[in-house]
């Protein structure tokens, strides 16, 4: 990311992803937090923790005795009009999953941070997008960050998103868990003032708590009912999330000099092949991409950033002009045409009509890492495609031991 | 590599301040306007066995966050480390390798096979002890890195002592690490 110019006098702080995201809930000063304190968990709540005992955010620190019940009270406490924020990781996420559709059917506007680690088993606690790639069905609004910084800006950009009257969904930011939310990098934050003013005021809406105007959440609604049309709203909130989630991009971009889009391209022009790719391995896929543009070979790069709601179109626009496309996932679908994004990238080209070589790459699951000789696998795999072959039909498995 | 981009690994054992001094060396970089990342190698924690972290140092932004496979630098916080683990391992030929040891460069090259690589001493331990009255070889280690690179100076380490790492500790702290620093700039062997 180019360093914006006007804000090169902020300092430059040398912290953790997780103490970059949970220096981001301290400025936000949400109302609520309540998250299960206990491993899965990442240290973002510890951090966050430390802020409350030290006296300088006013939340109300709800410490549960499971990930369950650490959904089911942001549920209760943004049903009551609290602004609500918690965070979670891998198995705790896991143990979270009938809250989470609870919350995106109610309505509910959590910001929620999820540390992508790997689903047991075999026993794993490290890196990849398992978790969350499981919960993408759930009705939240999914945006993927590469590093520390961007977890940091896209939580400050939860509220205002999910709280949008054209949205009101609950917002989930992810970045890589160790790779990111252990290492230490560079961060320069916002002062407390431009948060709380690009955060601004909760909007409001009908709350368990307003006595003088009486709101139902979540009741039963039967066969008779209308539980067919709130699915149909939550679908148009989706629909409507993408020029929202773009709107706050654009405005934290005047704020901060960070400029990002639904899916962030590199080097896509005029691009022959190109590699689709999530969170921290799109750095080594930017430096192999420019290896093979100084040989001659036209790589690009797309990092998916919004992928709840996915930018079909946009993905389309991008491909349309490419003779091989590589989608690498850090995640399977067991059984079914290939991981997850690979699923999505592959269903919007098909809707709009592109008809760009495809094929998946399978990588970095439970940790296992990615180095940017992997990449240029792929990459060579894409260019013998481009050159006329055929691309392989089945998964193909980069850095797998015994291949 | 880009000759821009400087790769660090670190060979500890759990409890002597290997993630720190990795940190600590992000840290100054933070200060100095260079880009910088640290990260340990994960896995279970445990008081005494051998852990790995990394360090990168560059001019230009570090987009990279793959394992270092092939080190320039490597530092090693205890030298009984060097019978346990092959910590060249990945180093190139014209990497240098810093022990913390009280024995001399010649003596710890005759218990271990470096290759051609540079291999050079101090004695961060005994000075931990000496300064800080604790066996925490990280400050002095982070001093003798600077000397050799050049990549700090002493009086920005000890910027960075005062300052930073002042925040956190009282003064007596500060000081001793201060002086540790100074000592172990001055007691590198080659």
């Amino acid at each position: 990311m180019t360093p914006p110019t006007a804000q090169t006098q902020r300092p430059i702080e040398a912290v953790t992803g997780n103490q970059a995201v949970a220096y981001a809930m301290k400025q936000i000063n949400p109302d609520v937090v309540a998250a299960y304190p206990i491993t899965p968990q990442t240290d973002v709540v510890q951090n966050f923790a430390e802020y409350v005992a030290d006296g300088v955010v006013k939340a109300n620190f709800v410490t549960v005795e499971s990930e369950h019940s650490a959904m089911s009270a942001c549920i209760g406490s943004a049903s009551s009009g609290a602004r609500t924020m918690t965070a979670t990781s891998s198995a705790g996420f896991a143990l979270m999953w009938e809250m989470v559709y609870i919350a995106a059917s109610m309505r509910a506007p959590i910001v929620m941070t999820t540390v992508n680690r790997a689903l047991s088993g075999p026993i794993n606690i490290h890196c990849d997008h398992s978790d969350t790639m499981g919960g993408r069905d759930a009705g939240w609004v999914q945006i993927y960050n590469e590093d520390a910084q961007e977890a940091y800006d896209a939580t400050i950009m939860g509220f205002p998103i999910a709280e949008h009257p054209d949205v009101r969904l609950p917002l989930m930011n992810m970045y890589d868990g160790f790779i990111i939310s252990g290492a230490i990098g560079p961060l320069q934050s916002l002062t407390d003032e431009e948060v709380q003013q690009f955060v601004g005021q909760a909007p409001g809406y009908p709350s368990l708590l307003d006595f003088d105007n009486h709101v139902t959440f979540g009741p039963f609604d039967g066969l008779h009912g209308w539980y067919f049309e709130h699915k149909v709203n939550q679908q148009r909130a989706m629909d409507n999330a993408l020029a929202v989630i773009q709107d706050v991009y654009d405005r934290f971009a005047a704020l901060s000099g960070r400029r990002y889009q639904h899916l962030m391209q590199y080097r896509m022009e005029d691009a022959d092949i190109a590699i689709v790719v999530i969170g921290s391995a799109a750095g080594n896929a930017r430096s192999v991409a420019d290896k093979l543009r100084a040989e001659g070979v036209k790589a690009g790069v797309i990092k998916v950033r919004t992928f709840r709601p996915f930018p079909a179109a946009q993905y389309a626009k991008a491909l349309a002009g490419v003779k091989a496309v590589g989608i690498m996932d850090r995640a399977d679908s067991f059984g079914a045409a290939g991981g997850p994004l690979y699923m999505d990238v592959t269903s919007a080209l098909y809707q709009q009509g592109v008809y760009t070589k495809a094929a998946n790459f399978i990588y970095g699951l439970g940790g296992r890492d990615i180095f940017p000789h992997n990449i240029e696998e792929a990459f060579r795999v894409l260019q013998k495609a481009a050159e006329g072959g055929d691309l392989p039909k089945s998964r193909v498995y980069l850095n797998m031991k015994g291949a | 590599m880009s000759s821009r981009l400087t790769e660090i690994r670190w060979h500890g054992r759990g409890g002597q301040g290997a993630v720190t001094a990795a940190k600590m060396v992000a840290e100054i970089a933070a200060e100095r306007g260079k880009c910088f990342q640290a990260f340990p190698e994960y896995g279970p924690e445990r008081s005494g066995a051998p852990i790995v972290a990394f360090t990168r140092l560059s001019e230009d932004p570090i987009q990279c966050y793959s394992a270092i496979e092939h080190p320039d630098l490597v530092l090693v916080l205890d030298d009984t480390l060097l019978s346990v683990v092959d910590v060249t391992e990945g180093a190139s030929d014209d990497a240098v390798i810093i022990v913390n040891t009280e024995k001399s460069p010649d003596d710890i090259k005759k218990g271990f096979d470096f290759g051609s690589r540079r291999v050079l001493t101090v004695p961060a331990t005994k000075i931990a002890k000496q300064t800080l009255g604790r066996a925490i070889p990280n400050t002095p280690m982070v001093s003798a890195l600077s000397r050799i690179t050049g990549y700090f100076s002493l009086e920005e380490i000890e910027d960075h002592l005062r300052h930073t790492f002042g925040k956190k500790f009282p003064q007596k702290v500060v000081d001793a690490n201060v002086e540790a620093a100074k000592m172990a700039f001055q007691e590198v062997r080659e």
